[in-house]
C-alpha cells in the first residue's frame, strides 16, 4: 500500500480553481519533487496536504496511510505524521523555541498514547538536533522565529521535522531565501532524515536544491495539473528548457 | 516554566470552579446605608472614636455625591444603575468572639479555603507565604503572625490594626487615597469592614510573600475591604492578593481601597490575580469590581511595583497608580486584563511624577474575546519640579474573534521640558496563520490560542512570583474557554 495516494484532486481558493485534477502516488522511502512556475499550485498542494481549512477541496480524494486525509483536522494530520516545512515560518512572540517544540512533540506523543517528555529528557534530544542543523544554542530560548534571519527560520523548520520525525514531510520552497552555506546545511539535515519509512515531497522553484537533495521522482506542475513526471534528470532538463510543455 | 498542556485542557473544560457556596451561619445587618448603619459597623468592630468620625465624614461626602448623581460615568463600561439601598453592608461568619488559634475557626471556612487551594493550617502552608483570609466582610485567619512578629513585621486584619496599632492607622489611613478621593473610595471609607494591614519596620526585608485571599460568600452583600501597607525606611515587602466568589445570578458590588506607602529606600511589590465570578456566557451575574489602588513613593529611592492579572469580574474599573514624590523613586505597572463573553474592563494606571529623576514603566496587555470590551486608560503626569523624569509605556491589545473590542485612552501631561516619554502601542488579532502553524505541529486549537495568549502576556507574567505565574497562565486558559469555534 502506498503511503500517500492523491486522486483527481480539485481545489478552489476564493472560488478560483487552483488545482485541476492532481494524481500522485508516493511510497514510503521515496523523495518526490514538485517543480513548476509561480502560481502553478505547488504551495496550494502543500497546504492542502497539511489540511489548511481555507482551501476548498471540490473533488477527488487523498488517502494517507490508509486513512482519508481530507477527514482530518490540521492537528490530527500532524499527529498522524504529516509535517509541513513552511515557506514563510510564522513568529510566535513570547514563546520560547524549546518550549514550543516540546509542546508540539508532547501533543504528538499524547495522541499516540505515549508519556509526555519532561524538560530534562527533552533538552539533550533538542541539543542533538540543533547540532545536526548547525544552529546556535541561543535559539533554544528565543521566541519562535522572532528576530530569526531567513536562513535561521528555514533551519528551524527542519529542526522541528527532525524532532517530530514525521512519516510524510512536505517541504514548501525550503530553499528560497537561503544562501549557499545555509542551503547545504538544510539539505544535510533533510538527507539525514531520509529513511525507508519516511516519504518527502519537496516543492521548489529551482533545480538548485535538487543538487543537494536528490529526488527519486520529479513532477512538473503547470496551471494546476501535473504535466510531466520523470526521474532526477527531468529537473536538469527543465533548467535548460524552462517549464513550457514540450510540443 | 512547566505548564502542562494537559492540566490546562482539563481546567479549560471546567466551568468557573470557584463558584460554590459555603453553608455557614452568618451574621448580617439589614440592607441599606445610613449613618446608623455606619455606627453599627463601627460598634461591631469596637472601633475607637476617631475611626467612627472618619467613617461618618466619608459617608456624608459619599451621600452628597450620590445625591448629585456624581457616580463616575466616564469609564467605558455599561451597567444598570446600582441601588445602594439594596445592598447588605456587613456580613460575617458567626464564630466565637476571639480566636485563640486556627483550630477554633469554623471548619466549614477552613474547608472552603482548602477547596480554593489555600490551606490555612500553617503546617500545610507552602513555605514562604503568609496568608490573611478575608471571608465576606471580615478577616478570618492570618497565618505566620508569630514568625513575622519576631522581625517586627505587623501583618494582621485591618480591624486588629485599628485596635492594636491605632497610631499607625491614624497616621497612614487615607494618606494616599483620601476618603473624599472618588465616589467608590468614599463609599469604601464609610463602610469598609476589614482587610489587611502590613507594616514593615526600618531596614527589614520581609522574608516571605504576604498574601490576602478574598472570598465573597454571602448573597446580596457588597464587599468593601481596605488594605494598607507601609514599608518604613529601607524596608521591602512582596504582597499577593487573590479573589474568588460564588456563582450568583445577581451582580455583586466589590469596592475596595488599597493604599501603599513606601518611605526612603523602601520597596513594595504588589501582585494581584483577580478572579471574581465573571458572570455566565450570556453576561448574567458577576462581580462589579470598582477598586481604587494607589501607592505613594514618599521617600527617596523608593519603589512601588504593581502587577495585576485581571481575568474575572463582570466589570472591572481599576487604576493602580503611583505618586512618585521622593527623588529617584520608581513606579511600575504591569497588567494583563482579559475579557471574554460579556465582560467589560476599563483599567490602567496613573503615574504622577513629582520628585526629581523619577521613573515609571507601564506595560499593559489587554485581551478581548467573545463580546468582551477591554479599555486601557492611563495617565502619565510630569509636574514642574520633576526634573529628569522618565516614562516608558507599552500598551498592546489582542483580539480573538470579531465581536469584541479593544480601546486605548492614554493621557500624557508634561510640565517639565527635561522629561523623556516613550509610548508604544499595538493592536493585533490572533492570526489564522499563527493558529495554522501551531496546529500543523499537533497542538489543538484551544491549546494554540492559549500558547499565543501566554506568549503575548509573557512580559507581565515574568513579574509575578513563580507560584502566581503558573496560576495566572492556567487561569487565562480557563477564561478563554469557548473563545475559539
Amino acid at each position: 500500500m502506498s503511503l500517500l495516494e492523491i486522486k483527481n484532486l480539485h481545489v478552489k481558493v476564493d472560488n478560483h480553481e487552483i488545482l485541476k485534477g492532481i494524481d500522485l502516488t508516493v511510497n514510503a522511502g521515496e523523495v518526490h519533487s514538485i517543480m513548476g512556475p509561480n502560481g502553478s499550485g505547488k504551495s496550494t498542494l502543500a497546504q492542502v496536504l497539511a489540511r489548511r481549512e481555507a482551501y476548498d477541496v471540490t473533488e477527488g480524494q487523498i488517502i494517507y496511510n490508509g486513512k482519508d486525509l481530507l477527514e482530518m483536522k490540521a492537528e490530527d494530520a500532524a499527529c498522524e505524521g504529516v509535517f509541513l516545512a513552511f515557506q514563510y515560518p510564522v513568529e510566535i512572540p513570547g514563546i520560547g523555541n524549546a518550549y514550543f517544540m516540546r509542546s508540539a512533540l508532547n501533543a504528538v506523543r499524547k495522541y499516540h498514547g505515549l508519556d509526555e517528555m519532561d524538560a530534562m529528557d527533552f533538552l539533550p534530544l533538542f541539543r542533538e538536533k540543533l547540532k545536526l542543523l548547525e544552529m546556535d544554542e541561543k535559539l533554544l530560548n528565543r521566541s519562535v522565529n522572532e528576530g530569526f534571519s531567513g536562513g535561521e527560520k528555514k533551519r528551524n523548520e527542519i529542526l522541528q521535522m527532525a524532532l517530530l520525525e514525521p512519516k510524510l514531510a512536505v517541504l514548501d520552497e525550503t530553499d528560497s531565501g537561503l544562501d549557499i552555506d545555509a542551503l547545504r546545511i538544510v539539505a544535510k539535515g533533510v538527507n539525514t532524515l531520509r529513511s525507508p519509512d519516511r516519504a518527502m515531497i519537496v516543492v521548489t522553484h529551482y533545480q538548485r536544491l535538487l543538487n543537494y537533495i536528490v529526488p527519486d521522482f520529479v513532477h512538473v506542475l503547470v496551471n494546476g495539473r501535473i504535466v510531466r513526471s520523470g526521474g532526477p534528470e527531468l529537473a536538469l532538463q527543465l533548467e535548460e528548457t524552462g517549464y513550457a510543455v514540450p510540443a | 516554566m512547566s505548564t502542562n498542556l494537559d492540566t490546562i485542557r482539563d481546567l479549560a473544560e471546567r466551568e468557573y470552579k470557584w463558584g460554590f457556596i459555603t453553608d455557614i451561619e452568618e451574621e448580617r445587618i439589614p440592607k441599606g446605608l445610613s449613618e446608623d448603619v455606619i455606627r453599627i459597623i463601627s460598634a461591631k468592630k469596637q472601633e475607637p472614636e476617631f475611626m467612627l468620625e472618619w467613617r461618618l465624614k466619608a459617608y456624608r461626602h459619599w451621600a452628597s455625591l450620590e445625591k448629585s448623581q456624581a457616580e463616575p460615568k466616564w469609564a467605558n463600561v455599561k451597567y444598570p444603575a446600582i441601588d445602594y439601598q439594596n445592598i447588605v453592608y456587613y456580613s460575617a461568619p458567626k464564630q466565637k468572639p476571639k480566636l485563640e488559634s486556627l483550630d477554633q475557626l469554623d471548619p466549614e471556612i477552613l474547608r472552603t479555603y482548602e477547596k480554593l487551594g489555600i490551606p490555612l493550617t500553617e503546617q500545610k502552608m507552602l513555605a514562604g507565604v503568609a496568608v490573611d483570609a478575608v471571608f465576606d466582610s471580615v478577616s478570618v485567619a492570618t497565618t505566620f503572625k508569630g514568625k513575622l512578629a519576631e522581625l517586627g513585621i505587623i501583618f494582621c486584619s485591618f480591624s486588629e490594626a485599628v485596635r492594636n496599632h491605632p497610631e499607625l492607622v491614624k497616621k497612614y489611613l487615607g494618606s494616599v487615597v483620601p476618603a473624599s478621593d472618588n465616589f467608590f473610595a468614599a463609599l469604601n471609607a464609610a463602610v469598609f469592614s476589614d482587610g489587611s494591614f502590613v507594616y514593615v519596620p526600618k531596614g527589614v526585608r520581609c522574608p516571605m510573600e504576604l498574601s490576602t485571599y478574598f472570598r465573597i460568600n454571602a448573597a446580596e452583600t457588597g464587599q468593601f475591604e481596605r488594605t494598607l501597607i507601609v514599608a518604613d525606611d529601607g524596608a521591602s515587602v512582596s504582597y499577593l492578593e487573590g479573589c474568588t466568589a460564588p456563582i450568583r445570578d445577581e451582580n455583586q458590588l466589590h469596592a475596595a481601597v488599597v493604599e501603599l506607602v513606601a518611605l526612603d529606600n523602601a520597596q513594595i511589590k504588589y501582585s494581584t490575580v483577580q478572579n471574581w465570578y465573571p458572570g455566565d456566557k450570556q453576561g448574567k451575574g458577576g462581580i462589579y469590581n470598582f477598586v481604587t489602588k494607589r501607592g505613594k513613593c514618599a521617600g527617596v529611592n523608593s519603589k512601588i511595583s504593581w502587577t495585576q492579572v485581571e481575568t474575572g469580574s463582570a466589570i472591572t474599573w481599576k487604576y493602580p497608580s503611583c505618586i512618585l514624590q521622593g527623588d529617584n523613586s520608581v513606579g511600575e505597572f504591569y497588567s494583563v486584563a482579559l475579557t471574554n463573553n460579556y465582560q467589560q474592563a476599563d483599567t490602567g494606571t496613573k503615574m504622577i511624577h513629582i520628585g526629581k529623576n523619577t521613573r515609571s514603566t507601564i506595560v499593559s496587555k489587554g485581551i478581548s474575546a467573545g463580546h468582551g470590551q477591554n479599555t486601557y486608560r492611563g495617565q502619565v503626569k510630569i509636574l514642574k519640579g520633576a526634573q529628569g523624569a522618565r516614562n516608558y509605556t507599552q500598551c498592546d491589545s489582542l483580539l480573538i474573534g470579531d465581536k469584541c473590542g479593544a480601546h486605548t485612552f492614554p493621557y500624557i501631561e508634561v510640565r517639565n521640558s527635561s522629561a523623556r516619554m516613550e509610548h508604544e502601542a499595538s493592536t493585533s488579532k490572533i492570526g489564522e496563520d499563527q493558529m495554522f502553524y501551531l496546529r500543523q505541529r499537533g497542538l489543538k486549537a484551544e491549546d494554540a490560542v492559549s500558547m499565543i495568549v501566554n506568549g503575548f502576556c509573557k512580559r507581565v507574567f515574568r513579574e509575578l512570583p513563580m507560584e502566581f505565574a503558573v496560576e495566572a497562565q492556567k487561569l487565562l486558559s480557563v477564561s478563554l474557554e469557548g473563545s475559539v469555534g
